[in-house]
């Protein structure tokens, strides 16, 4: 590894997070798709769906930060297809940099984008009733794991960034992460589900992920799902790591 | 340092091929420092591919190529030290301006004030005004200036240039031709690639003509023009070009001078 890598990261970073407050519509996009989600889950179906105790709003938020994430990548990879198209990459790469850091500082950049978006969407939901007992502890951890899970997907999101032949190809992929959380408990209890359908709910990622961020948030025992969220997150970060990296290097050889 | 004593880009046999596709088939040729030499070929002969081995962007099946004295494939590092690539199209930033551009590139050499350097070319390159605005509202031959611009921060003693005129309006590709000719008279290597035989013409020391994967023709204009038959005396009235017609109609880039020296042309 270069000894510049950390001060071409730096410079590098500056400049896609120039892009973002000079397209400040990329965030108000991400931002915009979950909450109009939430109004309408909480307000059009949420009066129909029995979570018990626990508000619908309460319920629900988990998922929708998830989405916010899975929709935010679109970017990510968008913005690193522009480079490629546009020469800017080729430009950096015959320079005498550390070349790794054009990579990574897309990614630091994708983990800025996507933490301002959350939060955009947690104000929402404040507006929206949605409250939380949870302490500084429990908000970090939920903090934790939103990191992890959007570097997850943030490398998945590199692949197709490096890979695409159009925009719309390298933002096309994620439409079934999108989707996913629609399949788990992030917007109804999967008890209510027919049988495959609910072995596969209760045992995809994003069914833990959400339990995991609920429990925190209302201040109940968080259990195993921590864990195997966790282990869900850290598995797909070094897999999608391993793939995007392998992708990166036939890309530059 | 003894790689300054070497010839700026040395290349032997060099071979590429995309997978059925043999692009080069066996590419010789010598740069002489402080030369501007042009790679001259039609669409699809080759050009892009040796530009891109060259500035290590991509391995050559076999042969050997040297700039600067390094090695491509072995000191990559070093190599890319040396050099400055503006690709075919032009590598700017479209959402920062011509100036963050500049400055962009002046940090990623690890520059002292990137500010000044930056400031010094947007003056140098007739960009002064437009420094501040975003590249997207920049003009095809503003956009490859300030390209060009880039590839000189930090001064690399070699520069490549893929194709710098393509797509350009006759103003703009006299502005890059005379900044080409000023990056020669500072003393940097140019290799640049083209398929225009007029800007080859132009600009070159020596030309080389890459046709099918090979280089089947090297040496200066002079030498190149008496590979054909001896040049018979011939009475034509010189008519302006339709260039020179539209150049001094629209009035050239609009710099004192030029214009001027056009119109003269028009009524020879």
């Amino acid at each position: 590894m270069s000894k510049h890598f950390v001060g071409d990261t730096a410079v590098l970073l500056g400049r896609s997070l120039r892009h973002i407050t000079r397209s400040v519509d990329t965030i108000v996009t991400t931002a915009i798709m979950p909450i109009a989600m939430m109004l309408m889950f909480v307000y059009v179906f949420g009066g129909a769906i029995n979570t018990g105790s626990v508000s619908y709003v309460n319920y629900l938020l988990p998922g929708i930060l998830l989405i916010t994430v899975a929709s935010g990548i679109a970017y990510t990879a968008f913005r690193l297809f522009m480079d490629m198209k546009g020469g800017i990459f080729e430009r950096f790469q015959s320079m005498p940099i550390a070349r790794s850091s054009v990579l990574w500082a897309h990614v630091l950049t994708s983990l800025v984008a996507n933490l301002i978006s959350l939060v955009v969407v947690v104000l929402v939901a404040l507006l929206m009733g949605f409250r939380s007992p949870a302490g500084v502890l429990a908000w970090l951890s939920v903090a934790g794991i939103l990191i992890l899970f959007t570097l997850a997907l943030t490398w998945i999101a590199v692949i197709p960034g490096l890979t695409a032949k159009s925009a719309d190809g390298a933002s096309a992929f994620s439409y079934p992460l999108i989707f996913l959380p629609f399949l788990s408990s992030a917007f109804v209890p999967t008890d209510t589900m027919p049988g495959p359908l609910r072995v596969f709910a209760e045992h995809q990622p994003v069914t833990s992920i959400v339990n995991a961020i609920r429990n925190l948030f209302t201040q109940q025992p968080v259990g195993t799902d921590i864990w195997i969220a966790l282990a869900w997150c850290a598995g797909i970060l070094i897999v999608a790591y391993g793939f995007a990296m392998n992708t990166y290097h036939r890309k530059i050889s | 340092m003894a790689t300054q004593q070497a010839p700026a880009i040395q290349v032997y046999g060099l071979e590429k091929s995309y997978k059925e596709l043999q692009v080069l088939r066996g590419v010789d040729f010598t740069v002489a420092r402080g030369s501007i030499f042009a790679l001259l070929g039609s669409n699809g002969a080759g050009k892009t591919t040796a530009v891109k081995i060259l500035s290590t962007l991509l391995k050559a099946d076999a042969g050997t190529a040297r700039v600067n004295g390094f090695d491509v494939a072995a000191q990559a590092a070093d190599v890319r030290e040396s050099i400055s690539l503006t690709g075919q199209f032009a590598a700017v930033d479209e959402i920062l301006s011509g100036r963050e551009n500049l400055v962009l590139v002046a940090r990623l050499r690890h520059l002292k004030n990137p500010g000044k350097i930056a400031d010094d070319l947007l003056a140098r390159f007739s960009l002064a005004d437009a420094g501040g605005r975003k590249v997207s509202t920049y003009s095809g031959g503003m956009r490859r200036r300030l390209d060009i611009a880039m590839s000189l921060i930090g001064n690399p003693p070699i520069i490549f240039l893929d194709e710098p005129t393509t797509g350009l309006d006759p103003q703009a590709r006299i502005e890059v031709w005379q900044a080409v000719r000023e990056l020669a008279e500072n003393g940097a290597t140019v290799l640049l690639t083209t398929q225009y035989l007029d800007e080859a013409e132009q600009l070159a020391d020596r030309i080389a003509i890459l046709h099918e994967g090979r280089i089947i023709v090297n040496g200066t204009l002079a030498e190149l023009k008496q590979l054909l038959p001896p040049a018979k005396v011939q009475y034509v009235e010189k008519q302006p070009t339709l260039e020179d017609v539209f150049l001094a109609l629209v009035g050239a880039d609009g710099k004192d001078g030029d214009a001027g020296k056009h119109r003269i042309s028009v009524r020879k």
